[in-house]
């Protein structure tokens, strides 16, 4: 378990949180190599497929990073995005994947510190969850 | 359209845990419209049953294949090089999907992944209501375009009961009195005397009561 | 006289007619049925016996019936059309018939979901109405629902049920008028509390001239405490409790609670004998059958006529 280096699979929108994901980068804020950036063009895009698919492969955790509330750029897409997000926390639970594995997030693109505060906080929460049941069931 | 849920997974796996090879069904009809059992239902289906048999210790094979109607013998018939290939069939169609791939392959275990709840229609996204119940000889002509067979909970022909309240049904604030709908749409049409109108014990044979229904068009069928 | 119901004679002499009503056990002790009528032998000149009542199995209202029959009082058969179709209702109307029951109340039931078998089945194959139009064509027509001639009809006195403070409002006049078209002898209300919304709604009762066409029995029901006041008020659908009542009943120690209920009904009782059209009351004391005979003493209903 020490050396249990959780992959994490983030599904950033295009128009805030990858961006701020890069002014993290140029503000020299540190965050997780564990989390693996998947640029949308918006949270909402993000399909329950996909989530699952992340899983499937090997995530021990996800997360959809989507605008703050109201700041979509197309309208609500980060709304939707939440809701999806909490329909697939309950498909989980009946696959037997705990749903703390998933997450949704929201930020600004001008967030370059919440960004890598979120990766952080969400590695070291994944860490302390261990593997995800799939993987240490296909290991 | 017909609606339809998916069942719980746990349902679903003591199904098809005795077999190896799963041909995995969808259809593009109604169970795609109300996000139930289309491709995108049938690909989250298979991606949550191998990771909870993963989990189990068991695997399983899973060929995921949607048909553009399952309740059509001629979209069936598609699946013939495949059937070999699989153990047993579980559809994401409505029941009568189900039904006709169970017809089509007698010695091939067929389990149903959805539960067929009612004919309805979408009220908004995500949002569906139950709308006719298919009683075979209909009234909405009479009821302002507003069914008490589907609507009412009790089914009165002759309502609204004495539970009406505010324009709601006694059974729950979220269910809709249909008498005080048929009641205000006879008040908008200027047809308030037809409410006056005793509506005669219904004939239940041509809603089932006479057993399973047919119909047969004679310039059709072959 | 179209009927030999007691309760037909009684409103047919011209006087106020009084009824009450009996729930039969949900056990099968003769005893409990036998015991609550006896409070009401003398007291009322028919007794309602409910049908599975908020949906909860109970013992038969047709056995509670011919119980009733037996101790020499007058039943008045309540039949829901939820449990039962029109087959299974038929053949009970001609057995009631046979066993000396004349009177009965046609209703299409609470629903299901109020009861203790919310996974039960709601039959409802026929309605409310469609059953007074069922039991007057086999009494009036000798022929069964289905057309078939019966041998030796049943003659029931038709009652039928009206809730003057449910929705719409408008509604209910109307909806009274379908029933008494549909061949409703006499009419049992909803427990009235809010008079002045009964007397809106008499008068277009009066209006359609439907008193004239039917008897109308104004319900009324003791209220136990503020507690099953606030109940009735709240929770029962299609009751309309005012706040004053609601508060006068709270005004009153616990224990004087009881009595300040049986005065508000009485009071009521007084009220409504003013109000043209009400031909008699059903007088529903849920579990408090003994207080019955108080009511219609201290209301001025006493002794009963006695009619051949």
């Amino acid at each position: 378990m020490e050396s249990f280096e959780p992959v994490i699979v983030a599904f950033c929108c295009h128009y805030c949180a990858y961006t701020a994901a890069d002014m993290a980068g140029s503000q020299r804020l540190p965050y997780p190599s564990n989390v693996k950036i998947v640029r949308v063009p918006c949270s909402g895009k993000v399909d329950a497929l996909h989530i699952l698919k992340a899983f499937e492969k090997g995530a021990d955790g996800v997360y959809v990073a989507g605008c703050l509330e109201g700041d979509c750029h197309f309208k609500n897409g980060n709304d939707k995005a939440a809701r999806r997000v909490d329909y697939v926390k309950r498909y989980l639970e009946e696959i037997g994947i705990e749903s703390e594995r998933l997450m949704m997030v929201r930020m600004s693109a001008g967030m370059g510190a919440r960004f890598a505060q979120v990766a952080t906080e969400m590695t070291e929460k994944i860490r302390r969850l261990g593997p995800s049941p799939i993987k240490a069931a296909a290991a | 359209m017909i609606t339809a849920e998916r069942k719980p997974l746990e349902e679903i796996i003591d199904y098809v845990k005795p077999f190896k090879r799963i041909l995995l069904l969808g259809c593009n009809e109604c169970v795609t419209v109300c996000a139930a059992g289309g491709r995108k239902e049938v690909g989250l289906l298979a991606s949550g049953l191998q990771m909870a048999m993963l989990k189990a210790g068991s695997s399983i094979e899973i060929r995921e294949h949607t048909l553009e109607r399952q309740c059509d013998p001629e979209y069936v018939e598609e699946l013939v090089p495949m059937i070999d290939g699989a153990d047993a069939i579980l559809s994401m169609a409505c029941g009568c999907g189900v039904q006709q791939l169970a017809m089509r392959f007698k010695d091939k275990p067929v389990f149903p992944a959805v539960n067929t709840k009612f004919m309805g229609g979408s009220q908004r996204q995500g949002v569906w209501d139950e709308r006719c119940q298919g009683c075979g000889d209909c009234l909405l002509g009479i009821t302002g375009g507003i069914c008490p067979i589907a609507r009412c909970a009790k089914q009165l022909m002759n309502g609204p009961c004495g539970g009406s309240c505010d324009g709601k049904c006694e059974i729950g604030e979220d269910v809709e009195c249909a008498w005080h709908l048929i009641w205000e749409r006879l008040k908008a049409l200027g047809l308030q005397d037809r409410y006056l109108e005793i509506m005669p014990a219904k004939d239940w044979r041509p809603a089932g009561g006479a057993g399973p229904r047919k119909i047969i068009r004679e310039d059709l069928a072959e | 006289m179209k009927t030999d119901s007691y309760l037909e004679k009684v409103l047919a002499a011209g006087h106020l007619a009084v009824t009450s009503e009996c729930g039969p056990p949900r056990g099968a002790t003769a005893a409990s049925v036998q015991d609550k009528a006896k409070y009401l032998d003398g007291v009322v000149d028919a007794v309602n016996i409910t049908d599975n009542q908020t949906a909860m199995v109970r013992m038969s209202s047709f056995a509670g019936s011919v119980l009733v029959r037996q101790q020499g009082m007058h039943p008045l058969l309540q039949m829901v059309t939820r449990d039962r179709n029109r087959l299974a209702m038929q053949a009970d109307i001609l057995g009631a018939y046979a066993l000396g029951i004349n009177t009965m109340l046609c209703l299409s039931g609470d629903h299901t979901k109020f009861g203790d078998h919310p996974m039960a089945m709601n039959v409802h194959d026929i309605d409310s109405i469609q059953l007074i139009q069922m039991v007057k064509t086999m009494r009036d027509e000798g022929k069964f629902q289905g057309g078939a001639e019966i041998k030796g009809a049943p003659k029931m006195f038709i009652g039928a049920a009206a809730n003057p403070f449910a929705d719409p409002f408008e509604l209910r006049v109307m909806r009274l008028a379908k029933k008494i078209a549909a061949g409703a002898d006499f009419i049992q209300t909803q427990c009235i509390f809010n008079i002045e919304k009964f007397e809106r709604w008499m008068e277009g009762v009066r209006k359609m001239g439907l008193h004239k066409k039917c008897y109308i029995l104004a319900g009324v029901t003791p209220m136990k405490s503020v507690g099953a006041a606030r109940y009735m008020k709240n929770r029962v659908p299609g009751m309309d409790v005012p706040t004053e009542l609601v508060e006068r009943m709270g005004s009153v120690e616990k224990e004087k609670q009881p009595e300040e209920g049986i005065a508000i009904c009485v009071e009521t009782i007084e009220r409504l004998k003013q109000v043209e059209g009400v031909a008699g009351f059903h007088i529903m004391a849920i579990d408090w059958e003994e207080k019955v005979e108080e009511i219609v003493k201290k209301a001025g209903l006493y002794p009963r006529p006695q009619v051949q």
